[in-house]
């Protein structure tokens, strides 16, 4: 199928990401590269685990005293619902419904900046409290793990932001579709990932 | 006349192998590439069985060494052995399954370029104050220590040419599940295309490891984290866990596509099919799974425990399983075949008691009390080398011998090789065999010299001589290789014996590799073909249109940005260069901006019509086609 063909609802195939050979490359691919990103975080985590709360003798920081689950729940509020939302971009993209997208991944980008700007909010409270990256082997550790995945946050508000502008004026086609649905892939992983810090870095830092 | 067929100028010709994403073309800049690193890794090498030539020697100092000592492991490994199994896999892996070309070429060719300015990074080190110096294993409580920039170039270098080798080992995996020909299921794979696959599986699970690895190295050595400095609560035992969960694994992302070379070259020459292909298949699986198994068995005298120790122990023994499995098939394979022992038999014929001692001292190793004894000694020298030496080099010389033709659609020249095989494989076995011994003696591995009177004088002498017969075979197989650009054309299957689809495809190949795809009936399809008195393959599909994809400089600018970026960053803790900052800024800039170009410009390749593909094949081949 050629690349450029125009279509309406009735032409439009039920998966437009997976109708082209390139297109089933990208999503194979990408679910592939995300195995990648799994053992990527894997690494990290058991690293952060290794280092919970190991810090030079007498440090006053723990997790108990440091986290604040009230901050970390209107993040994961926020990601969360993010993600519902880029499922809806998803489903009207299968539908041609090009607004609908865009609208739905607007919201998509504002909740992702929304986390983000807590993100940023709490690393500064915490570099006012005295807890930098250099104070001990625990602030390496959280910093790295959390940062890595607000990095990849950034990449993804990036990432989608710049296909939005792309192609605001032409709407889909089976060139585009493949790219608006890995950028989706690559959000709810993000996702999943955050799931898993809410729950080993900030309720097993508190609660457990 | 189109621009297909026209001659091209020298500027042309470069600018053409600098944007190409034809994988043939990337195979062989992975070899040319390789084979640079390997003669760089070899000279190290030679440098330092010179210096342990006779005791108390001086040729070298102790630090010079030690940045030897780690130069060669790391390049031989991460810049030597992996882009040539990388050329013979972008090679063989898209003929072998009937595709015109991998399933990114784009991505295929920023894969080969991260590698080789990643590489070319590392190897800069030596003109800009000094190498790294803590082995290839780096361990973090000797490199957090290490001063000068050495450690920093280990680990911005090896973070570049391994996103690299990553995205290359995606690109494979992908090729391998969604480009096969009608009919090429995924039991009638040829056997290197199904190492190549495990090996790219490997490689995506153990490279992330790495990654984050040298990332905490980073951050502790230029930004002042303390992932490893115990005094701050770290831990320096986490860089060895990591490095091991991709360092075991990296053992087996070579020597599989080593296995499956041989698995091509075997049944080649004995005439008959692989002996249990269903069981080889099944090994390999088993031994990339198990590959992730044991890393700690390299870590048994750090003290994790009896318990941890007898488990890595038990999974160690556990891989040999599957091994044997595979050298009983390949010895099953020739019995009572009709042998050929051409050059690259020879190498095959030499590689499986080579490779078959070098296991064995691997399961004493893995017998945790033996262990202790044996630990960094020269007999764990011996081991690897028996390995990486007796199991991935010969098949990497034996396969160029047998491939040579499809890469360059020339014949190496047999007598050469025959005499090349001898020198080397004698050379081999002078240098590491006693090795062996020297280790038991109680000789330790990574020390510039010895005292004499220990008894260790002569074996490290004749080890030397070896040292340098292995040296003498690299230079005859080079001096082959040279000798074979005067050389007639090759033409299609010039053994013979060719029994994959690889053979099948006329020479020299078009850049679309297929006119047709061709149409898979079975295990081994050329050779099916041959018997039934074909005299080309069944095809799938009428002569029609060919998509192809765009040439692209884009990789080359996205890793030329890594590279200027790299140096930024390498510089930046250091208070008198004020400037790294904006190199390192620039360098990005250059990197995202050519992303975002990629993203924004859209790219649909071209087609190929009918008309142009009758032109280039009478241009290859001469009126009447490809008969």
């Amino acid at each position: 199928m050629d690349f450029n063909t125009k279509f309406t609802p009735h032409t439009w195939p039920d998966h437009p990401e997976q109708a082209t050979m390139e297109g089933k490359n990208k999503v194979v691919g990408f679910w592939i590269f995300l195995a990648c990103e799994v053992v990527l975080f894997a690494s990290l985590f058991a690293t952060y685990l290794a280092l919970k709360n190991k810090g030079p003798a007498g440090m006053e920081f723990t997790t108990q005293g440091l986290f604040e689950l009230p901050l970390a729940f209107a993040m994961t509020m926020l990601l969360l619902t993010s993600s519902l939302t880029s499922v809806y971009a998803i489903y009207h993209m299968r539908n041609f419904n090009f607004k609908g997208m865009q609208t739905w991944l607007a919201i998509t980008l504002a909740l992702g900046l929304g986390f983000l700007a807590l993100e940023i909010y709490e690393f500064n409270h915490y570099v006012h409290l005295g807890f930098t990256f250099n104070q001990s082997a625990f602030a390496t550790a959280f910093y790295s793990l959390v940062g890595t995945h607000g990095f990849h946050v950034t990449l993804g508000l990036v990432w989608i932001g710049t296909l939005m502008i792309r192609n605001a004026k032409r709407g889909l086609n089976l060139y585009n579709a493949p790219k608006f649905f890995v950028a989706a892939l690559y959000w709810h992983f993000i996702d999943v990932v955050w799931v898993f810090i809410f729950t080993v870095v900030y309720l097993m830092g508190v609660i457990g | 006349m189109s621009s297909y067929t026209q001659k091209k100028g020298f500027g042309a010709a470069v600018w053409d192998y600098i944007t190409t994403v034809d994988h043939k073309k990337l195979a062989v800049m992975y070899l040319l590439a390789g084979t640079l690193f390997f003669a760089i890794a070899g000279f190290e090498a030679l440098l330092m069985r010179i210096q342990l030539m006779k005791p108390n020697n001086d040729f070298v100092s102790a630090g010079f060494f030690n940045e030897l000592l780690t130069m060669h492991g790391t390049t031989m490994l991460f810049l030597a052995a992996t882009p040539l199994l990388f050329a013979f896999m972008n090679m063989l892996v898209p003929l072998q399954i009937g595709a015109r070309d991998v399933a990114f070429p784009f991505l295929n060719s920023l894969g080969f370029w991260l590698f080789f300015l990643g590489a070319v990074f590392l190897h800069l080190s030596f003109f800009m104050g000094g190498a790294p110096d803590a082995g290839w294993t780096s361990y973090a409580s000797l490199s957090l220590y290490s001063p000068g920039h050495g450690i920093d170039f280990y680990v911005l270098g090896l973070q570049i040419s391994g996103a690299g080798t990553l995205i290359s080992g995606l690109n494979f995996i992908v090729t391998i599940i969604t480009m096969r020909a009608p009919g090429m299921t995924f039991m009638r794979m040829p056997l290197f295309t199904w190492t190549a696959l495990v090996s790219s599986a490997l490689i995506l699970f153990a490279f992330p490891p790495l990654t984050i690895g040298l990332l905490m190295m980073l951050f502790d050595r230029m930004f002042g984290g303390n992932f490893f400095d115990h005094t701050m609560g770290g831990n320096t035992v986490i860089w060895e866990h990591l490095f091991w969960i991709f360092g075991h694994p990296e053992v087996y992302i070579l020597v599989l596509p080593a296995f499956g070379l041989f698995s091509e070259i075997i049944p080649a020459f004995s005439r008959k099919r692989l002996f249990g292909y269903s069981s080889m298949v099944f090994a390999t699986i088993l031994i990339g799974f198990l590959g992730f198994m044991v890393w700690a068995h390299h870590m048994f005298t750090v003290g994790l425990g009896p318990t941890a120790n007898a488990i890595f122990a038990v999974a160690t023994m556990a891989i040999a399983v599957p091994t044997g499995m595979k050298v009983f098939n390949w010895i099953l394979t020739i019995w009572g075949g009709s042998i050929k022992v051409t050059t690259p038999m020879l190498y095959a014929l030499g590689f499986i008691p080579s490779f078959v001692a070098g296991g064995v001292t691997g399961v004493m190793q893995a017998s945790a009390p033996l262990d202790y004894q044996l630990h960094d000694s020269y007999f764990i020298v011996a081991h690897f080398h028996y390995v990486i030496v007796g199991g991935i080099v010969t098949a990497l010389f034996g396969s160029a011998h047998f491939y040579w033709p499809i890469f360059f659609n020339r014949m190496l020249n047999e007598t050469l090789g025959k005499i090349t095989f001898w020198v080397f494989f004698i050379g081999f076995h002078l240098t590491f065999f006693l090795q062996h011994f020297l280790g038991l003696m109680g000789m330790p591995r990574r020390v510039f010299t010895y005292m004499e009177g220990q008894g260790w004088d002569q074996f490290n002498y004749i080890s030397t001589i070896g040292a340098l017969m292995m040296g003498v075979g690299v230079i005859l197989m080079v001096i082959n290789c040279l000798m074979s650009i005067k050389g007639k054309p090759a033409g299609r299957d010039p053994w013979g014996d060719g029994r994959t689809l690889e053979w099948s495809i006329p020479q020299p190949i078009p850049f679309y590799n297929f006119r047709q795809t061709p149409l898979v009936r079975g295990l081994d399809p050329w050779w099916i073909e041959k018997q039934e008195g074909n005299k080309e393959v069944t095809f799938a599909e009428p002569l029609g249109d060919i998509h192809m994809p765009n040439n692209s400089a884009i990789p080359f600018v996205i890793s030329l940005g890594m590279f200027i970026a790299a140096f930024g960053a390498l510089y930046n803790p250091d208070a008198d260069k004020p400037w790294s900052i904006y190199v390192l800024i620039i360098g990005l800039a250059i990197t995202f901006g050519a992303m975002i170009a990629r993203s924004v410009k859209d790219d649909h390749g071209f087609h190929l019509h009918k008309e142009e593909i009758l032109e280039i094949e009478e241009h290859l081949y001469g009126k009447g086609g490809n008969k």
